[in-house]
């Protein structure tokens, strides 16, 4: 909402001056968002300073100057003036800048083979005398150090402009916002003497509001202005108008506006002549059209409140008029609408038809529906004294009595909620200078509520009137408790935090990407789950939620690496969507390698990261995390977006039915697909919600500290195996033997090729043996030894390599 | 002369000369090996007579000790020598790099979260969460935000259906909905999370985050908010003075509402929080609405308390000097690496909130 103060102060006798004007609004929730003059076309004239002149190398009468614009910008600019000298101090027109006296917008030119950014001007061109002999000269005394600034001061009045909140619909007039400040001890609100007005006859155009369900309208005044000369509205009318930052059109619409913003008024001027017949406020019928003052042709659906005649729709009510009753400089009878319109009916039309107006605006917040006649009289009065013309009586038609909401309030209330008192005479003050009508019985203040203030509907409403107008700075700061009652994270919030920052402590750099993605890219990552569309997306390659982190990942990766940054970690922890409902969705996270690993090293052999980099740091971070890497089952069930043969799934433990996390190299056709250019590229991701929380916390898991001094014994097998056969296996196999006896199993080299048959491969292992009882002697270890070998070779079918 | 002290004033003299590890060792063997010169003394001692054999033995045993002695130093000197020798040969250049390390990266957004909980904790808030896919209901309606509000128009939802009943929560003020409809008063928590609004532009992106903080008990009045906020702020932009300001505002969940500025100014093009004569809005709150309350089956005559949101990314934002939002979500890694946080960085209270 914009105004200048000066016409604020048409309705508030203040001795305030305008920052404390200023100042007051914000405080009392009327938050000033700028307090600027309109831009002037003058403002682009700025003092300048030519710094170098010299001639043009092919024109003798014309230099070429190189001129300091401020702010340590320099331009170069073409000058036909004879007194273009270093060091003069002049003023600059930049490209785009309005010349006064040949009204024409400045262009960047060639000036014979030259280019030119703008100009230097003489008095004359800036309409400030006949002087065209040269470019001003400006005292170098006087504008040392204004370089850049603006020559012109800007004569356009200031601007306020407040940011109104939904709920004050009252403040958007500039009688409501005197209103306020006069509660709040800025002056005095204005009373206006009533216009005195000679009616002349009755309004003869029939006014009907239909009988029609959830009529939008519920009260429609009218007057008839018969016999008057449209014009262009006088000086002071134009200049509000402009003030707004508005065109002035014609009297009649100047004069409606202006009201508009005054009082906070919607009103509507018809072409009386153009009216067939009367006028029927109804319900739209399904397929009526109108073309309506914005020149767009709507096309309407069932139940929507218009304004209509004989001949079809005139206008959508409380919206927008229609140019078939328009009125035009030569309109000679208007009828003047003001009317009442349902905030509801109005914002479900408005959204239907994605139409924003001023009137929509205000009516949609609800305006006061006692304002009818006061409207009517006020742009009737000045229409009447601008273009003549006689009024007729003023028409109400009505089908709902407007009743005042009446509030029982006690100040208990207010004490309790802003935790400090205000006495009642203040209370009285405050509630009556905001309009409303205050009986008190004994603690009990009985309130009628203002029309104007259809926000207001309950106590609570009042304590915010009070605390607003009393000054929020009037309440205590309360120095906070520190007494904590409740764990400040449970379980899967620490598992949060602790998963993300143990895969960054790998070398992962996390990043945060937008929960939607492209569905294109999303498919080659979804598997099974359901794709959730988003029914309004920013963009069609943002239009799905994601059911993977990595197709925004590997998204990033690429524009990364198209920034020639190669070897990149990246991880986001996050959620990823399996359906459309609230829940649908669980914490992953998904991480991502690429490239090599010592890449260009003095001391380490470079090479590509592998399938055994990923494994590490998920297991090393499960293993962080607290689980035990013993439980841990492995296999290759992998969803169609890892390499099938270099990747894996790791289970909590053997009978877990979902994996933790996945591991592996990206599936090639995903690379080839996406135009990823890097030598190779392996991913993890660990699924937060199924890690189980363990039963005890770690004060309990503890186990009782065991060691053994006891001998120890490590004996290396090397063992021939079935190719498919899973290393994971043999080890469960040889540490299941006995468990009291062997320690570890660590395999030390895995070998295939020649001395070795195709389909067989040899796993080279040490087995860690040791007794908590007693020192093993050699004929206690040939048993375990000749154990290992027989089990292993009977369990999995390996053969010990001689 | 005794054999004895023959043997011992010849070797000593031997000992005394410049020798290399092949002559000591020889020595060594000629004194101490199998057939050793004090080796066969020590094989006499059986031979000699009674009287005689105690003073023998003792004064073997002396020559023995101080030629071992001897030796032992010598050879030891030889291979610190020898040692020494080598090291000549050893050097590197240690100012080659050392062995490739990767250090990670925390975004600003976790860590800024990771810091408002360090924060709140101390003041007894627990954290919350709730599905970044929200009902319309929870969303709106709860929140005392009927259908035909136009506060609705002030977000700009993204929706799953066309019956606009799923959607992307547009604040995290549905976690108070949530919070208070399983549990029973008091409640005390703050709800960080992912947002979402259909707006992209300089300064807005489609998605963001916001803290969300709620607190419901008997008495508690706009005092406690004003010295909850103001204890927040002044924690988190570690500063010992902060300049706020209340301003009445309005939210469709609150009544009385306030927006919050704080105090700053520009020093050398950057924002300095804490003093000046500029105002910077950086929160919305207020006291929850009894329609809120009811919505949720707390008893607004019985309870009441405040509820407050913030962006998140804003307030990364001014305390690290970062000054595109946009860039918070584009992953380039150059910026990860530059407003990154290592991840031993953890906000706690004894530790310090940052370095």
């Amino acid at each position: 909402m914009k105004f200048t103060i000066d016409w604020l102060k048409e309705h508030l006798d203040t001795k305030l001056n305008d920052q404390m004007i200023i100042d007051k609004l914000t405080n009392i929730g009327l938050e000033v968002e700028s307090f600027e003059s309109q831009q002037s076309e003058f403002d682009q004239f700025i003092v300048a300073k030519i710094i170098n002149a010299e001639k043009h190398p092919n024109a003798d009468r014309l230099s070429l100057c190189d001129v300091d614009i401020g702010q340590g910008k320099t331009v170069k600019v073409v000058c036909g003036a004879p007194n273009a000298k270093k060091n003069l101090y002049t003023v600059y027109a930049p490209p785009g800048a309005l010349i006064p006296k040949s009204q024409t917008k400045l262009a960047i030119s060639k000036i014979r083979g030259v280019t030119s950014y703008g100009m230097l001007c003489s008095e004359s061109e800036l309409k400030l005398s006949n002087e065209s002999e040269g470019i001003i000269d400006l005292s170098s005394k006087k504008y040392t150090g204004e370089v850049g600034k603006k020559y012109f001061a800007n004569k356009n009045p200031k601007v306020v402009d407040i940011s109104i909140t939904p709920n004050r619909a009252d403040c958007l007039g500039l009688k409501g916002i005197a209103r306020d400040l006069a509660a709040a001890g800025a002056g005095k609100l204005k009373k206006k003497n009533e216009d005195k007005i000679k009616f002349s006859g009755s309004q003869n155009i029939k006014v009907k509001i239909a009988n029609d369900k959830n009529q939008g309208c519920t009260a429609f005044g009218s007057c008839l202005i018969k016999g008057i000369k449209n014009t262009d509205s006088p000086k002071w009318l134009r200049d509000k108008i402009l003030s707004l930052g508005q065109k002035p059109i014609s009297a009649v619409v100047d004069v409606t506006n202006y009201v508009m913003i005054d009082l906070n008024r919607p009103l509507h001027a018809y072409d009386a002549d153009k009216i067939d017949q009367g006028i029927i406020v109804r319900n739209s019928k399904k397929g009526e059209s109108f073309e309506a003052l914005d020149n767009k042709k709507y096309t309407l659906e069932e139940n929507m409140c218009v304004i209509s005649d004989k001949s079809g729709v005139l206008g959508l009510g409380g919206i927008i008029g229609g140019t078939r009753s328009g009125t035009e400089k030569d309109t000679k009878n208007i009828l003047l609408e003001s009317a009442y319109f349902e905030p509801k009916s109005i914002r479900s039309t408005s959204k239907i038809l994605n139409l924003e107006t001023d009137a929509k605006y205000r009516f949609e917040r609800g305006i006061d529906p006692n304002s009818i006649n006061e409207g009517l009289i006020k742009a009737a009065t000045l229409i009447q004294k601008i273009c003549g013309g006689s009024i007729s009586k003023l028409d109400i038609s009505k089908n709902k009595k407007f009743n005042n909401t009446l509030i029982k309030f006690s100040l208990g209330l207010f004490q309790s909620i802003t935790g400090f008192k205000v006495s009642d005479k203040e209370t009285v003050k405050i509630l009556l200078d905001l309009g409303f009508v205050v009986k008190k019985n004994k603690k009990i203040f009985n309130l009628t509520v203002p029309s104007w203030r259809p926000d207001i509907t309950q106590p609570i409403d009042i304590v915010e009137e009070i605390v607003r107008i009393k000054g929020y700075d009037q309440i205590r700061t309360e120095t906070p408790d520190k007494i904590r009652n409740k764990q400040t994270l449970n379980y899967q919030q620490k598992l949060f935090h602790f998963l993300q920052r143990s895969v960054a402590s790998k070398g992962y750099y996390e990043t945060v990407t937008w929960s939607f993605t492209d569905a294109k890219i999303n498919k080659m990552f979804k598997e099974d789950k359901n794709e959730v569309r988003i029914v309004n997306p920013i963009s069609s390659d943002l239009n799905v939620l994601r059911s993977s982190i990595f197709s925004n990942l590997l998204f990033y990766l690429k524009k990364n690496l198209d920034r020639d940054i190669t070897d990149i970690s990246l991880f986001e922890i996050g959620p990823v969507f399996t359906g459309k409902k609230p829940g649908q969705q669980e914490i992953v996270i998904s991480a991502l390698r690429s490239g090599m690993v010592s890449r260009l090293n003095w001391i380490e052999k470079e090479r590509k990261v592998d399938v055994f980099d990923a494994k590490r740091d998920v297991i090393q971070s499960l293993i962080e995390v607290g689980l035990d890497q013993k439980k841990f089952h492995i296999n290759s069930k992998v969803p169609n977006y890892y390499h099938p043969g270099k990747s894996g799934a790791i289970y909590q433990n053997s009978s877990s039915e979902k994996p933790v996390a996945l591991f592996g190299e990206i599936h090639p056709n995903i690379i080839q697909k996406l135009d990823i250019k890097t030598e190779a590229l392996i991913i993890f991701e660990i699924f937060l919600d199924k890690i189980g929380q363990f039963k005890n916390k770690l004060k309990d898991q503890k186990k009782k500290y065991q060691y053994s001094d006891f001998q120890k014994s490590e004996r290396d097998f090397a063992f021939i195996i079935d190719k498919n056969f899973k290393v994971q296996e043999l080890v469960k196999i040889i540490s299941e033997i006995d468990e009291k006896l062997i320690r570890n199993v660590k395999i030390f080299d895995l070998y295939e090729g020649e001395t070795i048959p195709g389909d067989k491969k040899s796993v080279a292992l040490s087995v860690t043996i040791q007794s908590l009882e007693k020192s093993l002697n050699d004929q206690d270890l040939e048993n375990i030894n000749n154990l290992i070998i027989s089990t292993v070779e009977s369990k999995s079918g390996a053969k010990i390599r001689s | 002369m005794s054999d004895i002290i023959k043997i011992k004033k010849e070797y000593l003299s031997k000992l005394n000369n410049d020798l290399d590890l092949n002559s000591i060792n020889q020595i060594k063997s000629e004194l101490f090996g199998k057939s050793g010169k004090i080796t066969n003394e020590f094989k006499k001692i059986g031979s000699i007579s009674a009287n005689e054999r105690k003073k023998f033995a003792y004064d073997l045993n002396l020559a023995k000790d101080e030629l071992q002695n001897i030796i032992e130093n010598k050879l030891k000197d030889n291979e610190i020598k020898e040692i020494n020798l080598k090291l000549q040969n050893e050097q590197v250049d240690v100012t080659l790099p050392e062995r490739s390390f990767n250090r990670g990266r925390i975004h600003p957004v976790s860590q800024v979260i990771d810091e408002i909980s360090s924060i709140f904790s101390e003041i007894g808030f627990s954290v919350a969460e709730g599905p970044d896919v929200e009902n319309e209901y929870n969303n709106f309606t709860a929140l005392n935000t009927p259908d035909n509000h136009p506060a609705r128009d002030m977000h700009d939802t993204f929706y799953l259906d066309d019956k606009k009943e799923f959607l992307l929560r547009t604040h995290t003020s549905p976690v108070q909905i949530r919070t208070m409809q399983g549990g029973k008063p008091p409640f005390k928590i703050i709800a960080p999370g992912r947002t979402y609004r259909s707006d992209s532009d300089q300064t807005h992106a489609p998605m963001f985050h916001q803290v969300e903080g709620l607190h419901i008990d008997k008495n508690i009045n706009m005092g406690h908010l004003k010295g909850c906020l103001n204890y927040f702020i002044k924690e988190f932009f570690e500063v010992d003075k902060i300049q706020m300001r209340f301003r009445p505002s309005h939210f469709p969940f609150t009544e009385p509402s306030a927006e919050v500025d704080i105090g700053y100014k520009l020093k050398n093009g950057k924002i300095i929080i804490g003093e000046g004569d500029k105002w910077l809005e950086i929160l919305g709150c207020g006291m929850v609405h009894p329609n809120v309350l009811k919505n949720v089956k707390v008893d607004p005559l019985k309870y009441q308390g405040y509820a407050f949101g913030m962006g998140i990314d804003r307030l990364a934002m001014l305390k690290y000097g970062i000054n595109d939002l946009r860039a918070f979500f584009e992953t380039d890694y150059r910026w990860l690496n530059h407003f990154g946080f290592d991840p031993l960085d953890v906000p706690s209270n004894y530790r310090g909130l940052s370095r």
